[in-house]
């Protein structure tokens, strides 16, 4: 088999994994070395699904033993079948580095015989490409789980970033469509990794020269959609991934049918993007913006509403804190601010040292106002958009049936106050299925 | 400060050290000019032209003012504002020198002001664009060398420079900037950037097209086609970069010599640099 045909089977079969990110870590090349790498990361180029390609991302193979329902590359799935030779990946990814088409090597396999060989293949990669061409440039690497630990720790001082993934969000979902990965095989490795993480930071106090243990630090994935839980149950497994194993970054991939099975969705089933949308809008949430999974989130409201994003829709149950004033609010209430962000709130802490600011110095600081000018005022006053005007006064003192007639007789006018009950998922679930 | 307002424009001879002294000249003589232009791209106008001579010690007492009475930042948005595509760049420049110089440090955080979010916008676009072309410069083998050809709106070479030589410490590479015919060349540890209006480039190695044909291969297999979104796409990487990179073009346009004539003399390493003052004949 050429290596056209295997590249074309391999990278077919890692596409479905979420994680490209080349972040984390500044690097230079020693004497003789190539290669770098940035804490900010840097794309290479963008896929036709407007997915960000940074990294080479490949299994070492795809002749897997285990047999998950939802994998691809499970054992009983008709599809063929390639390994690459340590030695043709290494070149591969060198010459592809060599152009500037990547950031460097992502790392995934399926597990070939057992899961200790597969990562001494993996590992004899990660050999080649640092010690004999010095390679300095980023390596992401996918834990095998049940592997030796020592080959765990091997893998992380040649790697930057280590990923185990949690594969689905609860363990009831892992035993029926997994049945060759347990929790515990899955958070064990994780727990090893973080536990080298903490170890190599105390370490590298003590000596300046230690090698450094997966320094861009270890990030996880789960598929959404493919099992029923809800995403309360999503956020709260992710905020406790963060807290407990000092993940990096939590990964969601919408699940995508790719085989036919009686435990899965149809294979009609479109991937629910939204979903994953909001799942990452929620998680950038707990992770810069100071929320908690509760907060967004409650038994009586368990999943996320596809019309708000899950800022905006906090701020709009939680009117009572609403509005602020920007020349006076702290960092952290200026954040909860739909419309500012982490950046825009940064600078309206350093720009209002100098003078108050108003509706159009914050529009030139970068606060989408269209959002933001319902929760904020400028020195007192509500930006012009959000006051009262004499077409929405009307509208909100006619009565049902006036307001009705009026409505058609000029097209509705949508606001975000109009209707407080916003549409749930169900109600628009049955427009679209003409019940209603 | 009561600045002279004057209808002379200033004329530099293009570079930064030219800037800097046209600065000088219009804060000493208290002087505020119409206009101040590189003298090549000088138009017959109004306003009487006034050729400003570089001078390095002018230069570098104005260089060195700044870090010192406004501050370091103040210092990188001057230089990089410089290489922006901002029109009447250096009027801009001036008036947030002057404005600095009044204000002190506070002077980069002043976003309200008109002058420096202008400023402030076209040092992002420089950023921007440099961290963008880190990723989507694509180099092709020639000759043992590494090539690539950029169309930036930005000057952005004298900011990629640092990023590629550090990363490519032990290989010979060449990026050809076709906007503003500028060329960073990089042989022997060492980085040169100079002004080229076209140049010749050796053909293709052999096992160039090889690797064109796998990252194509690759680039077209990573997609997953159920969501498919070429709008995120054109958001990320917007269409005026594409024809300088491998996986969007054509793969028997690129495996030619690319754009540029074949080099004569193929014992020359190095990408042999034309004449300047050629009239610039691709990508007009």
């Amino acid at each position: 088999m050429d290596l056209m045909e295997k590249l074309t089977i391999l990278s077919d079969a890692a596409k479905y994994d979420a994680a490209c990110t080349s972040s984390g870590v500044d690097k230079a090349p020693a004497a003789g070395g190539i290669g770098s790498a940035s804490a900010c990361g840097i794309c290479h180029s963008f896929a036709a699904d407007g997915r960000c390609i940074s990294l080479l991302k490949v299994l070492l193979s795809n002749a897997c033993a285990y047999n998950c329902q939802y994998c691809v590359n499970r054992a009983t799935n008709d599809t063929p079948r390639a390994t690459f030779t340590s030695r043709e990946l290494a070149d591969l990814t060198i010459q592809f580095y060599r152009r500037n088409y990547i950031e460097g090597l992502f790392l995934s396999s399926g597990i070939l015989k057992n899961p200790d060989y597969t990562c001494e293949r993996m590992l004899e990669v990660l050999r080649i490409l640092r010690n004999e061409y010095r390679f300095y440039g980023y390596i992401h690497v996918k834990a095998i789980p049940g592997a030796d630990p020592i080959l765990i720790q091997k893998m992380g001082l040649l790697a930057d970033r280590m990923s185990v993934n949690i594969e689905l969000p609860s363990e009831r979902s892992l035993n029926t469509l997994a049945p060759n990965k347990s929790k515990a095989a899955i958070l064990a490795p994780m727990g090893l990794i973080r536990n080298g993480i903490e170890e190599n930071c105390t370490d590298l106090i003590k000596y300046r020269h230690a090698p450094r243990f997966a320094p861009a630090g270890q990030s996880t994935q789960m598929i959404i959609g493919a099992t029923p839980e809800s995403d309360l149950q999503i956020l709260n497994l992710t905020e406790a991934l963060y807290r407990k194993y000092s993940l990096k970054r939590v990964f969601f991939s919408a699940y995508m049918p790719v085989v036919e099975s009686s435990l899965l969705p149809s294979r009609e089933t479109k991937p629910p993007l939204l979903r994953e949308h909001r799942l990452y809008q929620a998680d950038w949430l707990l992770r810069f913006y100071g929320f908690e999974a509760r907060e967004l989130l409650d038994d009586a409201h368990p999943n996320f509403n596809p019309f708000l994003d899950p800022k905006c829709n906090w701020a709009v149950n939680h009117l009572e804190q609403f509005p602020v004033e920007v020349n006076r609010a702290s960092y952290e209430t200026l954040l909860r601010v739909p419309g500012i962000g982490v950046r825009s709130a940064k600078r309206i802490i350093a720009a209002r040292r100098l003078g108050s600011l108003n509706e159009a110095a914050l529009k030139k600081i970068g606060v989408v106002l269209k959002r933001a000018q319902y929760f904020i005022l400028c020195n007192g006053k509500q930006p012009d958009g959000a006051r009262l005007r004499s077409d929405n006064m009307i509208q909100a003192v006619l009565s049902d049936k006036a307001a009705h007639l009026l409505a058609s007789a000029r097209g509705e006018q949508l606001s975000l106050f109009s209707d407080p009950r916003l549409l749930t998922r169900e109600e628009v679930a049955k427009c679209l299925t003409g019940q209603l | 400060m009561s600045d002279r307002p004057t209808i002379t424009a200033y004329l530099y001879d293009g570079s930064f050290d030219g800037l800097l002294c046209c600065i000088f000249t219009a804060i000493a003589e208290k002087e505020s000019p119409a206009d101040i232009l590189p003298e090549n791209a000088a138009q017959p106008s109004l306003c009487p032209p006034r050729y400003i001579p570089t001078d390095s010690v002018h230069a570098s007492r104005v260089r060195n003012s700044i870090p010192k009475k406004i501050s370091s930042e103040a210092l990188y948005w001057v230089e990089n504002g410089f290489l922006s595509c901002l029109e009447n760049k250096e009027r801009v420049i001036l008036d947030f020198l002057r404005k600095g110089y009044k204000k002190g440090p506070s002077i980069t955080r002043m976003l309200q002001d008109e002058t420096v979010f202008c400023l402030h916008k076209a040092v992002q676009f420089v950023d921007n664009e440099t961290h963008l072309l880190k990723g989507f410069i694509r180099f092709a083998q020639r000759n043992g060398a590494l090539t690539a050809i950029i169309s930036p709106k930005n000057q952005v070479l004298p900011r990629l420079a640092p990023h590629f030589v550090q990363r490519y410490p032990e290989e010979t590479f060449l990026i050809y900037d076709d906007t503003h015919g500028m060329v960073l060349t990089y042989w022997n540890h060492k980085c040169m950037i100079l002004p080229a209006d076209s140049i010749d480039m050796p053909a293709l190695d052999e096992q160039e097209a090889q690797y064109e044909a796998l990252w194509k291969r690759f680039y077209d297999t990573i997609a997953i086609e159920g969501r498919y979104n070429p709008r995120c796409r054109m958001t990320h990487c917007p269409k005026r970069y594409w024809h300088n990179m491998t996986e969007f073009c054509d793969l028997s346009h690129s495996s030619q010599s690319l754009l540029l004539p074949k080099s004569n003399s193929a014992a020359s390493r190095m990408i042999s640099l034309s004449k300047p003052n050629q009239q610039k004949d691709y990508y007009c």
